[in-house]
C-alpha cells in the first residue's frame, strides 16, 4: 500500500470520466443523460478515494505523506512530485466533496451542451486536486494556471447576461497575478537549484530576496483570495457564473490563495511575512469591514454572498499572518467552513433562481410559508455564515480572532466589528427573503425543495455541524503540520534577531 | 591540413539533394500532362523533404566544416534544419487542396518551396558571411514568388511586391554590414572572426556599425520590431498556405542564422549587441501584444502574433547563454506545431467554396464543428502560454534563461505582455465558444488537413506528459553551438 500511487489516482481519475464522456455517441438527449451519470459516478468514486486517503493518513506526522516522485523535465531538477500533509489533505477532500455536489446541482438546470459542461467540471476537479497535491513548483503552477481554462469556459458558456465581461475579467486578472509568481518560482529555482517545494521550505532565503519573492507570490494569491482592493473580479464572476461555477469558485478557487499563503509565503519567506504582516492585517481589516458594508447594500443575492466571501476570506488572511497556532488553525478551519457554507449559500440562491430566474432580493419574501424545508436549510447555512456557536463558521472565526488577539488587540477589535456587520447583512438577507408576506403569485407557486436538492444539502449540513460540534476530527490531522510550520517560522525569526544583535 | 583537390561534399549533401530534386521535379512537371500534375509534384516534393530530413538526421551531430569553411554541419544545424524541413513539408501538404480550390494549383508551387527550403538549409549551415548571403537570397527569391502566387488578385501581388522591396532593402543592409565587418576584421569566416574577437583587446567602431547592420538585416528577416512592417501585409495578402509556410520555415531559418551569427562570430562581443537585442525584443513583445488586439482578419492577427513570439524568442538570444539558446530552440519547435495547426484551421474556414478570413466568421464554431473549435482552442490557449499546454513550456524555458542571465526587467515585461497577448488569443476562444453560431464552414474537412490538425493538436496537448524528445534534442543542439 505504501507505494501505491493513490494521489495520482485521485488527481487523474476524473480524466477517465472525461474520456468516457468523449466517447459518447448518439442522440443528444441520451448523451446528456449519460454524461451526467458518468460525471456523477466518476466524482463519487473520487470522493471515496479521497476519504480512503484521509483514513490512511497518519495524523501524528508533520511530514508529507503518500509521496510520489518521478523525473519529469529532462536537464532540470524539476520532478513530478506529489504528497499531502495535514494542510493540503483537507483541500483535496474539499475539492472532491464539492464536485459531485456541483454535478447534481446542475442536473436539471443545465440543459445546453451538457457533455461539455460535465467535461469542464471533471477537468477542473483534476486540476484543483493536482494543485493541492503538488510538491514541485512547476507542477503546482501548471495546475494552478490550468484551472483558468475550464473556469473561463464555464463562466463564459453557461453564465448569465454579462458572462463575457466577467469571464475575461476573471481570466486576465488572475493571469496577471500568477505570471509574476512564475518569475518568482524561476528565481527560486536558481537560488536553490531545484523547484522542489519541501527543499525550498527548508531553505533560508536572503532577507531582501524574501521580500521580493513574497511580493511576487502575494500578487498571485491576493488576487485569488481575493483581498481588497483586487477583489473586484469576484462579484462579477460570481454573479455571472452558473450556480455550480459559483460553488467551485467560492468553495475551492478562493482557497487556492489562502492555501498559497500557508504553504509558500509563511514557511519560505518567514522574515518577509513577519515584516509585512501589518500590511496584510490592514488589507484584511479593510476587506472585512468595507465589504461587509457593501454586502449590506446589495440588491442581488449572489452579489451579497460574493461580498461576504471577501469578508470571510479576510479572516483567513488575518489568521494566517498572526503566525500563531490558533491563528493558523482558525484560518484553516475558516477556509474549510467557508468552502462549504458559501458553496451552500450559492446553491440556496440557485434553488430559487431556477424557479423564478431572478436573484433580486426584493422579488422574494415570505418563503417560509410555502417552502419550509428551504427556509430551514437556508437558516442553517445563514447561521453558519454568521458564525453561530455549534457551526463550523464559529470555530474558524473564533480561533482566528484568538490568534489575532495575541498579536494585536486593535486588529482583533476591528475584525470583531466586522463579525457584527456579517451578522447584520446575513440576517437582513434572511428576513427579506424568508419572512414577510408573500405578495406575488409566482413566488407563492414556487415548489419546496425537490428530493434531489435535499440530497445535495444533506451532506453539507452534516459536515457544517460536525465541524462545529466536534472540530477535532479536522484539527487533529492538521495540528502537527501547523505546529511544524510555526516552529520553522519562529526559528527563522529568532535567527534573524540574533543576526541583527551580533551586527 | 592536407587540401585535396575536391572538398568533402558529404556534409552539404542534403542541400545539394534538395536543389537537384527541385530541378528534376521542375522538368517532370513541365513535361507531364494531366489534371493532377500539381498534386503529384506536391506529394513528390513532400517525399523529397522527408528524404532530406532523413539525410540530415542520419549525418549525426558531429561538427564538420566543409567546402573551404563555407558551411558547417553540427547538432544545432541538424535541429534547426529538421524544423525547417518539417515546416516546409507540412505547408506543402496544407497547400494541395487549397490551391486546387482557388484555381492556382500549379506544380511550380512545391518546386519553389523546395528551392526556398534549400536556401534555408544553406542559411542554417552557413559558416561564412558569403554563404549566409547566398542562402538568404536563394530563400528570398522563392518566397517572393510564392507570396504573389495568386497572381490575379491585387492583394497577393501587392504582398509579393512589398515583400520583395523590403526584403531587398534588408538584404542590402545585411550586405552593407557584412562588408563593414570584412573591412574591419579582414575575414568573412565565422570561426576566424570568433577567434579574432576573443583575442582582440579593443573593438573598432566600424566593426560595431557592421554588427549593427547585420543585426538589423537579420531582424528584418525574423520580423522583429521595428523592422516588422512588411509582416502584416504579406501575411494577409499571400495565399493562406504560403502564409503558413512564411510563418514557420523561413522564421526557423532566419532565427537559426540570427543565433549562429550572434553566438559564433560575434559571441565574444555580447556586451556590444546585447542591448540591441534587448530593445528589439521588448519592442516586438509590446507591439505584438497591443497591435493584435484590434485585428479583424485572422491572418493579420497571426502576423502580429508571430511578431510577439519573435519577441519572446529574442529574450533567449539577449541572454546569450546556452540556456537561452536552448529556450529558443524549444520555443521554435513548439511554435512550429502551434502555428501549422492554427493555419490548418484557418484553411478549413471556407463558406460555399470561398475562403473567409474574418475572426468573426469563427462565431459559434464550437457548436457547428466542435472538433475544429477544440483544436483551435488548444492552439490559442497554448499560444497564450497557459499550462499545461506546450506553449507554456516554450515561454517557461525562455523566462528561465532570462532569470538565469539576470535579465529581470526583460522577464517582467515579457510576462506582462504575455497577459496582454492572452487577451486576443482568448478572444478567439470566446468567439468560438460564447458567441451565437454563424453559418457553418464547408464540410467535410479534407483528409490532409485533418491529419495535420490532429498531429499538431496532440503534440501541443500532450507535450507536458513526455517533453523529453524535444527538450533532449534541443539540449544536444545547444551543446553543439557552445563547445567546451
Amino acid at each position: 500500500m505504501e507505494n501505491f500511487p493513490i494521489l495520482t489516482l485521485v488527481t487523474f481519475l476524473p480524466l477517465a470520466g472525461v474520456v468516457l464522456i468523449l466517447m459518447l455517441r448518439g442522440e443528444a438527449e441520451g448523451v446528456a443523460r449519460n454524461a451526467r451519470w458518468i460525471a456523477l459516478w466518476t466524482s463519487l468514486i473520487d470522493v471515496a478515494l479521497a476519504i480512503a486517503l484521509w483514513g490512511a493518513f497518519d495524523p501524528t506526522r508533520a511530514q508529507f505523506q503518500f509521496v510520489e516522485l518521478a523525473p519529469w523535465l529532462p536537464g532540470f531538477n524539476i520532478a513530478y512530485h506529489l504528497g499531502v500533509d495535514g494542510i493540503s489533505l483537507f483541500f483535496v477532500l474539499l475539492s472532491s466533496f464539492l464536485t459531485p455536489i456541483c454535478v447534481v446541482a446542475s442536473w436539471t438546470s443545465i440543459t445546453r451542451r451538457v457533455k461539455e459542461y460535465m467535461i469542464a467540471f471533471l477537468v477542473l476537479e483534476t486540476l484543483m486536486i493536482g494543485m493541492f497535491c503538488a510538491l514541485d513548483f512547476v507542477v503546482f503552477y501548471m495546475f494552478y494556471e490550468g484551472v483558468l481554462i475550464p473556469m473561463f469556459l464555464i463562466i463564459g458558456v453557461w453564465g448569465g447576461p454579462r458572462r463575457i465581461y466577467a469571464a475575461f475579467k476573471f481570466f486576465l486578472y488572475t493571469l496577471l497575478g500568477s505570471v509574476l509568481m512564475l518569475l518568482a518560482i524561476l528565481a527560486i529555482y536558481f537560488q536553490i537549484g531545484s523547484s522542489d517545494i519541501p527543499t525550498a521550505m527548508s531553505f533560508a532565503f536572503p532577507k531582501t530576496m524574501q521580500t521580493w519573492l513574497w511580493l511576487a507570490f502575494f500578487a498571485s494569491f491576493a488576487v485569488k483570495v481575493p483581498m481588497w482592493p483586487v477583489h473586484t473580479w469576484l462579484p462579477d464572476a460570481h454573479v455571472e457564473a452558473p450556480t455550480a461555477g459559483s460553488v467551485i469558485l467560492a468553495g475551492v478557487l478562493l482557497k487556492m490563495g489562502g492555501y498559497g499563503f500557508l504553504r509558500f509565503s509563511l514557511p519560505m519567506f518567514p522574515l518577509a511575512s513577519h515584516q509585512l504582516a501589518p500590511f496584510i492585517f490592514t488589507l484584511s481589516i479593510v476587506a472585512i469591514i468595507y465589504t461587509s458594508l457593501v454586502a449590506l447594500a446589495q440588491e442581488d443575492m449572489k452579489k451579497l454572498i460574493a461580498y461576504s466571501s471577501v469578508a470571510h476570506m479576510g479572516f483567513v488572511t488575518m489568521g494566517t499572518f498572526t503566525m500563531t497556532i490558533e491563528g493558523l488553525q482558525g484560518a484553516m478551519v475558516q477556509m474549510l467552513s467557508h468552502g462549504i457554507v458559501s458553496s451552500a449559500l450559492f446553491l440556496i440562491v440557485g434553488v430559487v433562481y431556477d424557479r423564478l430566474h431572478t436573484r433580486e432580493i426584493a422579488r422574494y419574501g415570505g418563503l417560509v410559508d410555502t417552502m419550509p424545508k428551504y427556509a430551514a436549510v437556508f437558516m442553517v447555512f445563514m447561521l453558519a455564515s454568521v458564525g453561530l456557536p455549534g457551526t463550523s463558521g464559529f470555530v474558524g472565526e473564533f480561533l482566528a480572532l484568538v490568534g489575532t488577539f495575541e498579536v494585536n488587540t486593535w486588529v482583533a477589535f476591528f475584525a470583531t466589528t466586522g463579525m457584527i456587520l456579517g451578522a447584520a447583512y446575513m440576517l437582513f438577507l434572511y428576513r427579506r427573503v424568508i419572512f414577510g408576506v408573500i405578495t406575488r403569485d409566482d413566488v407563492r407557486l414556487m415548489p419546496d425543495l425537490h428530493w434531489r436538492e435535499v440530497v445535495v444539502f444533506a451532506p453539507m449540513i452534516a459536515v457544517v455541524l460536525w465541524m462545529g460540534v466536534y472540530p477535532s476530527s479536522f484539527m487533529r490531522p492538521m495540528q502537527p503540520s501547523i505546529a511544524n510550520l510555526i516552529e520553522r517560522v519562529q526559528l527563522a525569526l529568532r535567527a534573524d534577531a540574533v543576526n541583527l544583535a551580533e551586527r | 591540413m592536407a587540401q585535396t583537390a575536391l572538398p568533402n561534399f558529404l556534409p552539404a549533401l542534403p542541400e545539394m539533394f534538395l536543389a537537384a530534386a527541385a530541378m528534376v521535379l521542375l522538368l517532370l512537371g513541365a513535361y507531364q500532362r494531366g489534371h493532377h500534375v500539381a498534386r503529384e509534384i506536391s506529394w513528390l516534393s513532400v517525399i523529397v523533404l522527408v528524404v532530406a530530413l532523413a539525410m540530415v538526421v542520419s549525418f549525426g551531430l558531429d561538427r564538420q566544416v566543409s567546402l573551404y569553411g563555407m558551411v558547417v554541419v553540427d547538432g544545432f544545424g541538424v535541429f534547426m534544419k529538421s524544423l525547417v524541413l518539417i515546416g516546409a513539408a507540412l505547408s506543402i501538404v496544407l497547400a494541395i487542396r487549397f490551391n486546387e480550390r482557388e484555381g492556382i494549383a500549379r506544380f511550380e508551387y512545391p518546386v519553389l518551396v523546395l528551392l526556398s527550403t534549400a536556401g534555408m538549409m544553406v542559411m542554417v549551415s552557413a559558416n561564412d558571411l558569403i554563404s549566409l548571403y547566398l542562402g538568404l537570397e536563394l530563400q528570398n527569391l522563392g518566397l517572393y514568388v510564392i507570396a504573389s502566387f495568386q497572381r490575379d488578385q491585387v492583394r497577393s501581388t501587392e504582398a509579393g511586391l512589398k515583400y520583395f522591396v523590403l526584403g531587398a532593402l534588408s538584404s542590402g543592409m545585411l550586405l552593407y554590414g557584412a562588408s563593414m565587418v570584412y573591412g574591419f576584421a579582414g575575414t568573412t569566416n565565422f570561426d576566424v572572426l570568433a577567434h579574432g574577437f576573443e583575442t582582440a583587446e579593443a573593438v573598432s567602431i566600424g566593426l560595431i556599425i557592421g554588427i549593427v547592420f547585420v543585426a538589423v538585416g537579420l531582424a528584418f528577416k525574423v520580423a522583429a520590431v521595428p523592422f516588422h512592417m512588411w509582416t502584416p501585409d504579406v501575411y494577409e495578402g499571400a495565399p493562406t498556405p504560403a502564409t503558413a509556410f512564411f510563418s514557420v520555415a523561413p522564421k526557423m531559418a532566419a532565427m537559426a542564422l540570427f543565433i549562429r551569427v550572434m553566438v559564433t562570430p560575434f559571441g565574444p562581443l555580447i556586451d556590444q549587441w546585447q542591448q540591441i537585442i534587448w530593445a528589439i525584443s521588448v519592442a516586438s513583445m509590446i507591439l505584438g501584444a497591443l497591435a493584435a488586439i484590434n485585428q479583424r482578419n485572422i491572418k493579420r492577427l497571426m502576423a502580429y502574433s508571430s511578431i510577439g513570439h519573435v519577441g519572446y524568442t529574442l529574450i533567449g538570444l539577449a541572454a546569450g547563454t546556452p540556456a537561452g539558446v536552448r529556450g529558443i530552440l524549444i520555443y521554435m519547435a513548439i511554435y512550429l506545431f502551434m502555428n501549422v495547426g492554427t493555419f490548418a484551421v484557418i484553411l478549413c474556414m471556407r463558406r460555399r467554396g470561398r475562403a473567409v478570413e474574418g475572426i468573426e466568421d469563427l462565431a459559434g464554431l464550437s457548436r457547428s464543428q466542435p472538433a475544429l473549435a477544440l483544436a483551435l482552442g488548444i492552439f490559442m490557449f497554448s499560444m497564450a502560454g497557459i499550462p499545461p499546454l506546450a506553449g507554456f513550456f516554450a515561454k517557461f524555458y525562455i523566462f528561465m534563461a532570462a532569470i538565469d542571465a539576470k535579465l529581470y526587467v526583460l522577464a517582467v515585461i515579457g510576462v506582462v505582455t504575455s497577459v496582454v497577448g492572452a487577451y486576443y488569443y482568448v478572444r478567439i476562444v470566446k468567439i468560438m465558444y460564447f458567441d451565437e453560431p454563424a453559418q457553418a464552414f464547408d464540410q467535410p474537412v479534407s483528409r490532409e488537413l485533418t491529419a495535420v490538425l490532429v498531429v499538431s493538436a496532440i503534440i501541443i496537448l500532450f507535450f507536458f506528459a513526455y517533453p523529453a524528445p524535444i527538450v533532449g534534442a534541443a539540449d544536444a543542439a545547444t551543446a553543439a553551438l557552445f563547445p567546451g
